[in-house]
């Protein structure tokens, strides 16, 4: 019974996660501009990492938390250098 | 598709109110960045999934793991902690360049620069 609760639940955070995802990168090929794309990436990220929070949920290994928060870090590193170049032109100078 | 850890059904309902309600809040915020017209509008919209609906999620997740293996279980505190450090940094400097390059393109709606 409990396990059947969960299960439905997972799965409807799931669709709405991806649901979520599609608009993002509907975001990302729409634009108008650099920065909505970039903007939308960013999204596509967190929305993702969540994904696979849920996923780790349903599963009950941590492999799906390392998957996780390897996504987190990349997120951010990717955002900050896509912002960085829009200002600059460059990312490292 | 529907396996689930077999949780007592207090903890199973909580860990769905709360894994559900953060994807419903994930999926607000993506609405609106779809959905909003201009730039400066869609930057507030995704950080309601990367604030309220992964707290949500992750304190499912750590609640999950706690009640499963019957001790504190946290590492989700990582996650949580790192996005909520990291989120308002990307969207400071992706803000800043966006008005740098509508400053620099002297475009309609943008604060002039004193």
């Amino acid at each position: 019974m409990s396990a059947l609760i969960l299960g439905w639940a997972l799965l409807a955070a799931q669709i709405m996660l991806g649901l979520a995802m599609a608009l993002a990168v509907w975001r990302i090929a729409r634009g108008p501009r650099a920065q909505d794309r970039v903007l939308g990436l960013d999204t596509l990220y967190v929305n993702a990492m969540l994904m696979m929070v849920t996923f780790g949920i349903r599963t009950g290994s941590t492999l799906y938390f390392e998957a996780a928060l390897v996504m987190g870090l990349l997120g951010f590193t990717a955002t900050v250098a896509l912002a960085k170049f829009l200002m600059r032109g460059e990312v490292i100078e | 598709m529907m396996d689930a850890p077999d949780l007592p059904l207090w903890a199973a309902v909580l860990v769905s109110l709360c894994v559900v309600g953060g994807a419903a809040f994930t999926l607000i915020g993506a609405i609106g960045l779809a959905r909003l017209s201009f730039f400066y509008d869609r930057v507030h919209a995704p950080t309601l999934g990367a604030t309220l609906g992964a707290a949500l999620i992750l304190l499912g997740s750590a609640l999950c793991a706690s009640v499963l293996q019957s001790r504190f279980v946290a590492h989700e505190i990582l996650i949580a902690v790192f996005a909520l450090v990291t989120t308002p940094v990307t969207f400071i400097l992706l803000v800043r360049a966006a008005l740098y390059r509508d400053r620099a393109e002297s475009n309609e709606g943008v604060p002039p620069l004193n």
